[in-house]
This record gives C-alpha cells, sequence and structure tokens, in this order.
C-alpha cells in the first residue's frame, strides 16, 4: 500500500444493474483533510458509488482505491481505518446505545473501549443515553447514536450518505458542527452525500455533482455559483438536474 | 492523521466474541425470545412421548423399541434447531436492517459464521437441555444414557445444521428477506427423506438412495439400532461425517457465492423484500 497513497481514488468506476448504469465512468480523488460534498437528485449515483467505495458493491469496471488499498478486493486491510453513516442502515434498536458501541467498537479493534465511548458520549451528548435502548431515542438521538458508531473506531475516511435528514434544524445544525470539529481535529477526509444545500455550501470545500450515474461538474462552491451564476447552491443544483441553459453553458 | 499498523489478523477472536457479545444482549433483552426457544421443543416431545407412551401399552414391537420416538424427537429438535439457531441469529441482522453495517465493517465471512454457529449451540443448549430434563421426568427416557454415542450424534447433527443454516443465509443475502421463509421450512424437507421416525427401509426403493445422500439418516438409523438393538453402529457415525464434511465444504463455498453475487449485484444495499 503507497504511504502517499490519497484518501479515496476513483478511475472510471462504472456500475451496471442488469441494464441500468448506476454509476457511469466517473473519476475523483479525495485530497487528505478534505470534506467533499456529492450532490444529485434521486437515482443519480450517489449510494452506488458511496458502496462502492466501502467494498459493499462490486463495479462492472474501473478501479476505486481507499488509502491505497484496491475495493473491495483489499477492503480488509482498510475497513478498520474507515466508516460510515447511512439511512439504508440502522443501529440495532433492541440493545443500548452503550451495547452497541461496545460491539462496533470490538468490530473495529478500538483500543481502551470503555474511554472511547465515554469521550463519544461526551462529545455527542449521548451520556446521558449510554444505557438506554436505542430503538427508544427521539429521530435525532438515534442519528447521534448512528454518528458515534460511525466515529467509534476514529476513522481517516468518513462516508455519509444524508447524515441529517429528517432532522429538526437545530439537530441538524448541533451534527454539522460536530462533523466539522471532528474533521479539523482528526485531519480526516470525508466524503458527504445530501440533498441539503445549505449543508453542502457551509461544510464542502469541493462539490461533486452526479446526474444519471455520472459527473456534470466538479468544484468549489464559490466557483460553482460564479459559473453558473446563481446566488445559492440550490439554484446551481436545479439549473444541473433541469438541464437548464446555464448548465450547458457552464459546460 | 493516527498511524495504524496494516496488518489486520484475517481472524479475530475478538470480533467473533463481539458478533457473540451482540447476540447475547439480544436473547437477554427479551424474555418472549427466550421462551420461545424452549416452547416448541418441550410441546413437540410432551406429544410425541404421549403418543409412544400409549403405543408401548399396545403393541409388543414398540414395548421393545422403547424410546424411539422420543430419541428421534430429541435428536431431530438438534438438526431443526441447530439450523434455526443460527439462522434466526442472521435473520435478527437481517430484521434490524444491520447487515449493511456489518459487510462493511472489518467482520469477515468467516468470523461472522463461526460466530453465528456458537450461537446456535448457545440457542439450541437453552431450548433443549431443560426438555431433556423434562423427558426423564416425564417418560424415564434419559438421552444422556446414550453416552458416547449421543455426541457422534450432536456433532453430526449440528455439522447439518450449520451448512443448511449457513447455505440459506446466503440465498437471504443474495435474494433478500424473500428468500426468508427457506430459513423456516427447508429443514422440514429433510424430515420424510431422513427417515427421522422410521427406517430407511420403509421408503420406496427408488428414494431409499437419496435417503443415505443425506448425513442425518445415518444419526437416525444409528440412534434405532442403539435403541433397539442395543448396538452402536461406529460405521454408520462415520459415513455420516464423511458426508457431512462435503456438505459444510458446499454450505460455505454456496454462501462465498452468493455473498459475491449479493455485492456485484448490489443486494447486500436493499435487504428488503
Amino acid at each position: 500500500m503507497p504511504a502517499t497513497a490519497p484518501p479515496v481514488a476513483i478511475d472510471r468506476l462504472v456500475k451496471i444493474y442488469k441494464t441500468v448504469a448506476a454509476v457511469d465512468g466517473i473519476s475523483f480523488t479525495l485530497k487528505p483533510g478534505s470534506i467533499t460534498g456529492l450532490l444529485g437528485g434521486n437515482g443519480a449515483g450517489k449510494t452506488t458509488t458511496i458502496a462502492t467505495i466501502m467494498g459493499l458493491v462490486t463495479p462492472t469496471s474501473g478501479r476505486v482505491a481507499v488509502l491505497g488499498a484496491e475495493m473491495p478486493r483489499q477492503r480488509y486491510q482498510v475497513l478498520q481505518r474507515m466508516n460510515f453513516e447511512s439511512p439504508y442502515v440502522e443501529v440495532p434498536m433492541r440493545l443500548t446505545v452503550r451495547q452497541n458501541l461496545k460491539i462496533f467498537g470490538m468490530l473495529y479493534g478500538v483500543e481502551d473501549l470503555r474511554e472511547r465511548i465515554a469521550q463519544l458520549g461526551r462529545e455527542l451528548d449521548l451520556t446521558d443515553l449510554l444505557d438506554r435502548p436505542t430503538g427508544r431515542l427521539s429521530a435525532g438521538q438515534k442519528t447521534r447514536v448512528s454518528l458515534a458508531k460511525a466515529l467509534i473506531n476514529s476513522p481517516e475516511v468518513l462516508l455519509l450518505d444524508e447524515p441529517t435528514a429528517s432532522l429538526d434544524p437545530d439537530t441538524a445544525d448541533w451534527v454539522r458542527a460536530h462533523l466539522e470539529r471532528y474533521c479539523r481535529e482528526r485531519h480526516a477526509t470525508v466524503l458527504l452525500a445530501s440533498h441539503n444545500m445549505a449543508e453542502v455550501e457551509r461544510l464542502c470545500e469541493r462539490v461533486i455533482i452526479m446526474k444519471r450515474g455520472r459527473i456534470e461538474d466538479d468544484d468549489s462552491p464559490p466557483k460553482l455559483l460564479a459559473r453558473y451564476g446563481r446566488r445559492t447552491l440550490e439554484e446551481v443544483f436545479l439549473d444541473v438536474a433541469r438541464g437548464g441553459p446555464q448548465s450547458e453553458a457552464a459546460q | 492523521m493516527r498511524k495504524r499498523s496494516p496488518a489486520v489478523p484475517a481472524f479475530s477472536p475478538r470480533r467473533v466474541a463481539a458478533m457473540m457479545l451482540r447476540y447475547w444482549y439480544l436473547l437477554r433483552s427479551s424474555w418472549p425470545r427466550l421462551l420461545d426457544l424452549i416452547y416448541w421443543p418441550t410441546v413437540q416431545m410432551l406429544t410425541w412421548g404421549f403418543l409412544q407412551y400409549y403405543i408401548a401399552n399396545n403393541a409388543g414391537f414398540f414395548a421393545r423399541a422403547g424410546g424411539t420416538f422420543i430419541g428421534a424427537v430429541l435428536l431431530w429438535d438438534i438438526l431443526f434447531r441447530g439450523q434455526l439457531g443460527y439462522s434466526v441469529s442472521f435473520l435478527e441482522e437481517m430484521w434490524s436492517r444491520n447487515i449493511g453495517n456489518l459487510m462493511m465493517s472489518p467482520l469477515r465471512p468467516f468470523e461472522f459464521i463461526s460466530a453465528l454457529m456458537v450461537m446456535s449451540v448457545v440457542r439450541l443448549s437453552i431450548g433443549a437441555v431443560p426438555v431433556t430434563f423434562l423427558a426423564i421426568a416425564f417418560f424415564g427416557f434419559n438421552l444422556y444414557a446414550l453416552g458416547l454415542a449421543l455426541v457422534a450424534f450432536f456433532f453430526n447433527l449440528m455439522l447439518t445444521s450449520w451448512a443448511i443454516g449457513i447455505f440459506v443465509s446466503g440465498l437471504i443475502l443474495r435474494n433478500g428477506m424473500g428468500a426468508e421463509n427457506f430459513a423456516w421450512s427447508i429443514m422440514f424437507l429433510f424430515m420424510p427423506l431422513t427417515c427421522v421416525y422410521y427406517p430407511v427401509t420403509t421408503l420406496p426403493l427408488w428414494l431409499q438412495p437419496v435417503a443415505w445422500a443425506l448425513p442425518p439418516t445415518y444419526v437416525f438409523e444409528g440412534m434405532r439400532a442403539l435403541l433397539i438393538h442395543k448396538a452402536f453402529r461406529g460405521d454408520l457415525m462415520i459415513d455420516a461425517l464423511g458426508l457431512n464434511m462435503a456438505f459444510f465444504a458446499a454450505g460455505l463455498a454456496g454462501f462465498l457465492l452468493l455473498l459475491r453475487s449479493a455485492r456485484r449485484h448490489g443486494t447486500l444495499m436493499q435487504t428488503g423484500e
């Protein structure tokens, strides 16, 4: 594994399900310590891209490497150094928060697990909830538990799929602030798939916009705004999604 | 960025322990789950036990063949509950939508399978051990009097139950919860063919080779030989072990192929129907 390998490197990735190309020849590389937004409408290929990076889906063609390891072939070399959060999976509801974090901590080989759980409890305001069954928590509290699970191994690469979906604005803002702080302090690399443009604008230094499995645009938020002549990322997103004149001009 | 060793163990007892802990917490968290483990084995043992008691008092052969029905019920339960214990622990991950978390964690397939195998023994023990004592109390049938033969029966039946459980869990990973029914019903296909309650010679001639291709058939024949003729048939146990090795290898290979297929088809992301 090269010592200077980028956290995530995707080269001409294609994923075809039967006859449908969910991802159609995308390439990008993430810089260490960066937060990158992955934007796109439903069916744009964001979740498949993230699942392929995690080694959950085998590419039809192309190459995906995480921290220098080829995915999914060499995934066990790096899975301990990465983690994810997604609305497509849940933390088991019948177990208490502490039990869940203990199990995932053991799976990820976390040392001094008791202290790590206590630390996450403090950081994510979960201390009073640690011994409650996860299923009895509110949606916001469950999201914080999912985030604690995603951070249990202090990942160098963190993949987040709609991390603040269905949260009230206050909780969502709280989660964003925590993510920002985590990435700054740990120099972690984050790929964030989201429909929330304000979230992406606030957190991400780079935005990749996908449509029908392809990358439509890829730049920093200020440059995207300037290129499309828009004031918000939401307007840029709508231009790209609807294939308006600005989108064609930008291309 | 924190430096870590690139050496990741190919098999980690700690990860296996983590999964066992997960299922133990789950069992502990719900008394209906615990009750369910013991309920059906008890009902079945009592039903067949009373039937045998009735027949034994009315027929000379059954009086000589004391305990074959209860013995068959208890051994069948090892086979059936062993597979169910494996499959239900696996299904818990599907029901709780946790399978994605596990498949994207460092947990390796062999570690996952090992934890499920151990938990199937734990679940079986919770359900079956009290029932064996009830069999002593109600019918004077002591399964433990089979001695070392019981160890051979148990080991062979567990190997078959694991082989089937492993293969079925692969089917569910590949096909989603639409394949869940296999977990509950596949073993019932084995019931008539493995001759749980009657000798293989009862089957039509053309079906007997099929029965002899299934490892549990040797166990149930061995059990009848022991209870009726007081003879331990080591040859049957060795044949069963040989077949079980083939079944277990096929179950593992099937699981790995289905898991690979699930990764290719993206079905690990869609764990619903």
